[in-house]
């Protein structure tokens, strides 16, 4: 009895300490964008500055100009994406799932092959660029990489072979309903757990991604949040750069600026994470290991 | 006919994915060529003359190469080894708990970092490390001690990256695990308990066993994937700084640095090709293995 008190002690203090360590970063960063930026230059960061100060949000409100733009480029990345992948993955996956299709393996193959072999940003990027010219537009944020993934098709396809009940299709085709009509209002109502699921992925990864803008734009003005933030990281003087009042950089409070704005940045996730955790938690275990 | 009709609908809904997959897979793969060329914007991929393995031998007279290779395989080794050990525990130890309540905040919590893009992990970091600002040097300064320069002493950087990266993955390693302790059976333990097993016997006698098979396929497909780093730990959280470049420098940044920054695409190129081809041999050795092990756990 002793034994099970103490583990369950000791797993309850562990768990305590990780969580705490996950968490209190975050705290730190939420408290050094409220530091008066002279305290911390001279003390450092700390969970109780001995000044606050909102000036660095002061700023950030009078140039919200350029957070705005970089907002709404990273929604309306995140909404496109997320919807376009989710559509042509669906559509892929459902072809795949149908095992009488003439020539399925050879395209299950072909989806595969793309999860083994890699090309690399290399030929990527010259593919992209030299071929298709997608520097410094909207596509560069939401084509390259992000919009679907083998590992995607093959999840969603699984859950359709599986999941879904294959005498609901016979029925349906004997009553003389078309493929489509039979993919929009059968197959899909019934995958909404795997949509759901797959979707939050893919529109995280949308989210915090900085890659693309990192690679293929030069234009400042199609910068997502995550870029501006990369941009700040490469180069702090970005910020008065852009800066539409023209004060110098010296007068800024540059570095509890470039700490308010990632707090601007991961805001809404933190907001809205704990409502989406558990299709999160599903999202790992599904594809990682199988029954 | 009657075949064709009957399932053009299908074709023509997996039409769109396969066009995608030909421009961002299949072209980048045909375009793996210009690592045997002489490359030139104007002249493009296929216009460029060849000029056979001259990028690999410039790439490995540099010291690049071999030091690429280092940091990339052996941080590797280092997270996957870590990362198993730490996340098989915190798994254990969730698994204990056993109130709904708090096994979700335990959950959740753990689970944010894994949430964020890594220049947010980079900004976190700079919050401890920054040599004016940073948390650290600010306690070091109030017990009287100099600044510690961080982004600029390369002796730091192993430990810091490898403490990243298993803080980052944590929660996903521990959700990862959790899965598949929660589906074993209840009786194994309830028979120990009644012939009086302690839990630590329990642990080592009757969860281990239990998860050898999965420790085992997440280890062999990590060890598939030991060619590719994470270009965004080893890119964003030292703020590329050349002064740490000896010991934060992976394949991934190399590349990167010399198809954008130097730029020289003959190193690029090249470092990419052998990436790419030593990986795929990497995966299917591994996928291989799995295969002959547990059928139902590998790729294909």
């Amino acid at each position: 009895m002793n034994y099970h008190r103490n583990m369950s002690k000791l797993s309850h203090t562990v768990m305590v300490l990780l969580s705490l360590a996950a968490v209190l970063p975050f705290v730190l960063l939420v408290i050094a964008s409220f530091t008066d930026n002279s305290v911390a230059v001279s003390e450092g960061f700390s969970f109780h500055p001995s000044k606050w100060s909102a000036d660095a949000y002061n700023y950030i409100i009078n140039e919200r100009g350029t957070m705005l733009r970089a907002y709404g480029i990273t929604i309306l990345v995140t909404l496109i994406g997320t919807a376009v992948g989710l559509m042509i993955s669906t559509m892929l996956a459902y072809s795949l799932s149908n095992d009488e299709l003439p020539g399925r393996k050879l395209l299950t193959f072909f989806v595969v092959f793309t999860m083994l072999f890699n090309g690399g940003l290399v030929p990527t990027y010259l593919i992209y660029t030299n071929v298709f010219h997608i520097k410094d537009t909207l596509f560069a944020l939401i084509v390259p990489s992000l919009l679907m993934s083998g590992f995607n098709v093959v999840l969603i396809r699984n859950y359709f072979a599986t999941g879904v009940p294959k005498s609901l299709y016979e029925a349906a085709r004997i009553d003389g309903a078309s493929e489509i009509y039979i993919f929009a209002r059968i197959a899909l109502p019934l995958s909404k757990p795997i949509l759901a699921t797959v979707g939050l992925l893919m529109g995280i990864a949308y989210w915090n991604d900085w890659q693309n803008g990192l690679y293929y734009l030069n234009d400042t003005k199609l910068y997502s949040i995550q870029n501006i933030l990369n941009q700040i990281n490469e180069n702090i003087s970005f910020i008065a750069s852009n800066s539409s009042s023209g004060v110098k950089i010296a007068d800024l409070p540059s570095n509890t600026i470039r700490m308010a704005i990632a707090v601007v940045g991961i805001l809404p996730i933190i907001c809205i994470y704990p409502f989406f955790q558990e299709y999160f938690v599903k999202g790992i275990t599904v594809g990682s290991v199988k029954e | 006919m009657d075949q064709i009709k009957r399932f053009l609908p299908f074709y023509i809904m997996a039409l769109p994915g396969i066009i995608y997959l030909i421009i961002n897979n299949y072209m980048p793969l045909v375009g793996l060529q210009v690592a045997f060329k002489r490359f030139n914007y104007g002249k493009g991929i296929w216009g460029s003359p060849w000029n056979g393995i001259k990028n690999f031998e410039f790439l490995f007279s540099s010291n690049s190469a071999q030091r690429i290779i280092r940091n990339t395989l052996l941080y590797n080794v280092a997270f996957i080894l870590i990362g198993i050990v730490i996340g098989v525990a915190a798994a254990i130890l969730l698994n204990e708990v056993r109130q709904k309540r708090p096994l979700k905040i335990y959950q959740t919590s753990i689970l944010l970092p894994y949430l964020m893009s890594m220049v947010i992990i980079s900004y976190l970091a700079y919050v401890f490390l920054g040599t004016n600002t940073g948390v650290i040097n600010g306690v070091i300064r109030r017990l009287g001690g100099a600044n510690i320069n961080w982004y600029n002493e390369p002796k730091y950087w192993p430990a810091l990256l490898i403490f990243i990266h298993v803080w980052k993955t944590l929660g996903f390693n521990m959700i990862l695990y959790y899965s598949s302790l929660v589906g074993f059976s209840q009786d194994y333990y309830e028979a120990a308990e009644l012939d009086g097993a302690t839990k630590w016997q329990q642990i080592t006698k009757i969860t281990l066993p239990l998860l050898r098979p999965t420790i085992i396929t997440l280890l062999i497909l990590q060890l598939g994937q030991i060619f590719r780093s994470d270009f965004g730990l080893f890119y964003q959280v030292p703020m590329n700084q050349g002064a740490l470049f000896d010991v934060t420098d992976t394949i991934d940044t190399f590349v990167y640095r010399a198809l954008l920054k130097t730029p020289n695409i003959g190193m690029s190129s090249s470092a990419g090709f052998i990436q790419s081809v030593v990986g795929f041999i990497f995966i299917m050795t591994a996928n291989g293995i799995i295969r002959k092990m547990s059928p139902s756990d590998s790729l294909f």
